[in-house]
């Protein structure tokens, strides 16, 4: 079951906290806004990416079923 | 003797919420502001705003449950959440439904978030701004133990708590209507609280005035002087 994780990047207020929850998949710009160098979400990392999602003060991210 | 230990938690829980309440917007506070060190990352400040108010919630809870069970004070499931319309000390009582009605609303759409859209979201959450400061008074005038030196100094570390908080996060806005507005109700607020208090429940008599039952005034102080 394959997930991957979008950034609503006009939602996206630079808060952070995603990459401090997920610093697997996700790294900050020098401005603090997210980096995703692959949006593909192991297994293994699922739980925390839901945990991104749930915990992002923007709601800027999303968990796609599908590959863009 | 399980009446009177209803009662007690009841007092007791009050105070503790505003306690947990307190800590939960200074944390909150500081989540918008961005505030974070190496070793104390954003998401602790989420997490532990999160876990303080559902604590707090809980406790509310059994506030409001020992409240209700308490057969001392006349008061029905009916003014758990609608304010005013009680017959025990109706107003300083709806204040306290009318805390718990924001607090409620603040913590079901929270926990609702991700299927909420963010402008509902925030927009509930702000009543937590008003919600303390009802409380505080909900507090100071129905509490059985406002005067009591520890309780007040409790109550004033906690405003000073808040105060602070929200006054450095509104001078930290780029908003300066925002700012304004802010600061002058913090400090009407911050009067109005000081003169309630003098006037209010510091000066004897206060159980009366306050629209406790004359009924039950005089079963206290019948109970107190024996």
């Amino acid at each position: 079951m394959n997930r991957w994780l979008r950034i609503n990047p006009i939602a996206c207020t630079g808060h952070g906290l995603c990459a401090e929850i997920l610093p697997e998949l996700i790294r900050l710009d020098e401005w603090g806004y997210p980096i995703l160098p692959s949006s593909q979400v192991q297994e293994h990392l699922l739980p925390l990416a839901k945990r991104a999602v749930r915990l992002c003060p923007a709601l800027a991210l999303r968990l796609d079923r599908e590959a863009k | 003797m399980t009446s009177q230990a209803l009662w007690y938690l009841t007092r007791a829980t009050g105070i503790v919420a505003l306690v947990l309440l307190t800590g939960t917007i200074v944390l909150g506070v500081l989540g918008t502001a961005r505030v974070a060190t190496e070793r104390w990352p954003r998401i602790v400040t989420a997490g532990l705003h999160r876990n303080l108010a559902l604590t707090a919630i809980s406790v509310v809870g059994v506030h409001v449950l020992t409240t209700l069970l308490d057969p001392f004070a006349p008061i029905g499931l009916a003014d758990v959440f609608i304010p005013f319309g009680g017959s025990y000390r109706p107003f300083w009582l709806g204040l306290g439904s009318l805390a718990f009605d924001m607090l409620l609303a603040a913590i079901v759409t929270s926990l609702l978030r991700d299927r909420l859209s963010h402008r509902l979201w925030q927009g509930v959450h702000l009543l937590v701004y008003a919600c303390w400061p009802v409380a505080l008074w909900h507090g100071l005038g129905t509490g059985t133990d406002t005067r009591l030196t520890l309780v007040l100094g409790i109550d004033a570390i906690c405003a000073v708590a808040v105060l602070g908080a929200v006054g450095w996060r509104l001078s930290l806005t780029g908003n300066p209507r925002l700012r304004t507005t802010g600061l002058l109700a913090m400090t009407a607020l911050v009067l109005a609280t000081l003169i309630f208090a003098l006037i209010g429940p510091l000066r004897p008599g206060w159980a009366l005035r306050s629209g406790t039952p004359p009924s039950l005034v005089s079963f206290i102080a019948r109970r107190m002087s024996r």
